[in-house]
């Protein structure tokens, strides 16, 4: 059974990779192009999908007009400054251990990085897993062990289950500071804010096997169209011709191209722990500001494991560097509205690349920045 | 002679002379190793001499394809092949650790003087050093090479033009894969062989066939990171058809379930081939009728835009950069 599974997968792999298919598409895209009469802006919100666009070189094949934008779809680069400078002060705290999935510790803080603290001495480790945060709790039974909690839906579910493992276990000493983000209600604010040019939604794959496609709904539906897309190069352009097809219609409606792994209702079990352990809260977004209901922090009767509780992070706060200059004149925030491409920002290229990043766009992989730098960046010179 | 390796072969005493002469002259003796000396004597020929040398820390020592005697010789007498150079002689350096199997040793010089044989090389200097068990891993090997350049030979990494067109003599990625599927215990449906190799052979058919500017052996870094170093140096950009390039249908399988980039992914058998249109396409046939070049391909070309970067024309029509691989994919993999 699982073995035909997987030959059915692999087929239909092997299917979305054939290039040969991809003309037809394109085809359709351009002729719906040329009954829209305009300029069309389609917006990606997931890291693996800007990945997936740049490597596959889909912006030079489409027809001129129509823009793929990249939206706030990485959670390195949606993390708010204060948020990584707290934990950057947090790291110094006698006792503790930080531990963090690697590509936090290049993100510059104001005056500093976590690995520019762990390598002046700071006990900060990286971790694969939120349980081998825990698997250092245990070992470590009289230090502090923070896990940095960033992510999107996709991610909150495993650190759901490492809480309650740590619950199970009666470890005391393990504690999540959690900067997760929730998709929807960040899209919510992108098409409500000011200079919005935003056509349609490429909605991301992974966040949507957990959430499921009618979590968007409330947000979406009626108001701009929206497609749920797996991330092969041809799944992506057969989502942007389904978007042109509800423009050309008239329709706004959240639809899933991949099927093969979304559902609408997504899955509930995740969906159970996710809620069991956390509860909507206001983060504040890089360049979007703050977002009403578009975070998830610990539950109350979770307290025993929340570092937003054991620390007084109003005095944390108070003692953190000022923003330097250079920083200052990062775009991050513009590029993850889609208001500037990367190219856009004077420091794209020369001041930030990703060996010296400036801002978290250029750290993450998947940061929009970062792409465009890896794979796009022959084009923005002269030739 | 003792089972293993003991600190004593690397003595200087007894112990070491049997060593040399049960295990280094019978595989490798020459008439200028077997001079017994402190240095190897021997004439010089005309031209231009190339040097080149190269260690070997490869892990596992064995895989499948090949192994670290292997690759030390076909590793350095590819370096001076692509130089444009007749390898002639090697040096053979090895640190050992203690406790190695002596039969394992053997087994690796016997590999290497059939290597040498295939490549037409000799072996004419050599040391043993013997160190802790622990402070090495089995074997660690250094080879020194040298060649003659004729004089009417110029090639080099400098030496890419706009219009040049890049050739590769057959399917990338498979060195790095086979160690790396050895070292993880993993066995595939259908092996993936190291293409472990020595290339004299076939480069001096090519540089026959027809007038040729640079070529280099893409080892570490892969394809990808060979093309950049050669489009820094020429200041040119170069271009790929993502099609174009051989990767045998199970490299691309495992690199997918292992997310390996074949472009990325070590070769030890390949060669860039960069010559201008006029010479391309004889040349391509001359590697297609060498044995190490049966699925030659011309892959790309060198053009005047973006000097210094790479860019890959995807299957979907598309265009990215290949930028150089920042740290390391695989570790100890040559």
């Amino acid at each position: 059974m699982t073995e035909d599974l997987s030959e059915d997968l692999s087929q239909k792999l092997r299917q979305l990779r054939d290039a040969g298919l991809a003309p037809p598409v394109l085809d359709s895209i351009k002729r719906r192009m040329r009954k829209l009469e305009r300029p069309v802006n389609l917006m990606e919100v997931c890291g693996t999908h800007t990945v997936a666009i740049s490597r596959a070189g889909l912006r030079q094949i489409l027809p001129p007009g129509l823009r793929l934008l990249s939206g706030p779809g990485c959670p390195v680069c949606v993390t708010d400054q204060q948020d990584i400078d707290t934990v950057i002060e947090l790291a110094k705290e006698p006792g503790m251990v930080l531990t963090t999935f690697g590509d936090m510790m290049r993100v510059p803080g104001s005056d500093s990085a976590l690995q520019s603290e762990k390598a002046a001495g700071r006990d900060i480790r990286v971790v694969y897993s939120p349980l081998d945060a825990l698997k250092v709790a245990r070992d470590l039974p009289d230090r502090t062990v923070m896990f940095y909690a960033v992510g999107f839906e996709t991610t909150v579910p495993m650190v759901a289950a490492t809480l309650e493992m740590a619950e199970k276990q009666g470890l005391s000493n393990f504690w999540v500071f959690s900067v997760h983000k929730t998709i929807p209600a960040a899209l919510e604010a992108l098409i409500h804010m000011e200079g919005a040019r935003i056509d349609g939604f490429i909605l991301p794959g992974h966040v949507s096997t957990i959430i499921g496609a009618n979590a968007y709904k409330p947000v979406l539906q009626g108001k701009v169209p929206a497609m749920v897309t797996g991330f092969e190069p041809l799944d992506i352009l057969r989502a942007v011709d389904l978007l042109l097809a509800q423009l050309v219609e008239g329709r706004a409606e959240v639809e899933i191209e991949y099927t093969r792994a979304v559902t609408e209702e997504g899955n509930p079990t995740a969906q159970q722990l996710m809620a069991e352990f956390f509860e909507p809260s206001d983060p504040r977004w890089r360049g979007l500001g703050i977002i009403p209901g578009s975070g998830l922090m610990l539950r109350e009767r979770h307290f025993r494991h929340d570092a937003c509780r054991r620390y007084d992070l109003a005095a944390v706060r108070s003692r953190l560097p000022a923003p330097n200059k250079l920083m200052a004149a990062c775009s991050c925030g513009e590029v993850l509205k889609g208001a500037l491409l990367p190219g856009d920002c004077k420091l794209f290229g020369r001041a930030c690349t990703p060996a010296q990043p400036v801002g978290p766009c250029m750290v993450s992989s998947e940061g929009a920045c970062a792409a465009y730098y890896m794979y796009e960046r022959h084009r923005q010179q002269g030739g | 002679m003792e089972p293993r390796i003991l600190l004593a072969h690397g003595g200087g005493g007894g112990a070491s002379h049997r060593l040399i002469q049960e295990v280094f002259y019978r595989y490798l003796g020459n008439d200028i190793l077997l001079q017994g000396n402190d240095a190897a004597v021997f004439d010089v020929v005309p031209g231009k001499l190339a040097m080149t040398t190269d260690c070997f820390v490869v892990q596992p020592i064995f895989f499948r394809g090949g192994d670290i005697g292997k690759l030390a010789v076909c590793g350095t007498v590819n370096d001076l092949a692509v130089s444009g150079a007749r390898p002639l002689y090697l040096s053979l350096g090895l640190i050992i650790e203690e406790g190695l199997p002596v039969e394992l040793l053997e087994k690796v010089v016997a590999s290497i003087a059939a290597a040498c044989l295939e490549a037409g090389v000799k072996i004419v200097t050599g040391d043993t050093k013997v160190v802790e068990k622990g402070k090495a891993d089995q074997l660690f090997i250094n080879t020194t090479g040298l060649g003659i350049i004729p004089e009417s030979v110029r090639v080099g990494g400098e030496m890419a033009r706009p219009g040049d067109l890049v050739l590769i003599n057959g399917n990338i990625g498979e060195h790095g894969l086979a160690v790396m599927s050895e070292r993880a215990g993993i066995n595939w449906e259908t092996p993936i062989l190291s293409d472990c190799a020595a290339l004299h052979g076939l480069i001096a058919e090519a540089m026959e066939a027809g007038a040729v500017h640079c070529l280099r052996d893409p080892t570490r870094g892969g394809l990808a990171t060979t093309l950049n170093e050669i489009s820094r140096q020429s200041h040119v950009g170069i271009i790929l058809e993502e099609n174009a390039i051989p990767v045998s249908g199970a490299v691309r399988g495992a690199s997918e379930m292992l997310g390996f980039d074949p472009l990325y992914l070590a070769n030890e058998g390949k060669v860039v081939v960069i010559a201008p249109p006029a010479s391309a396409k004889a040349i391509l046939e001359r590697m297609r009728r060498h044995p190490l070049g049966k699925d030659s391909a011309i892959i790309g070309e060198a053009v005047a835009e973006h000097p210094g970067l790479v860019a890959l024309k995807t299957a979907f029509g598309g265009e990215r950069l290949l930028d150089m691989l920042e740290g390391e994919m695989l570790p100890r993999i040559c």
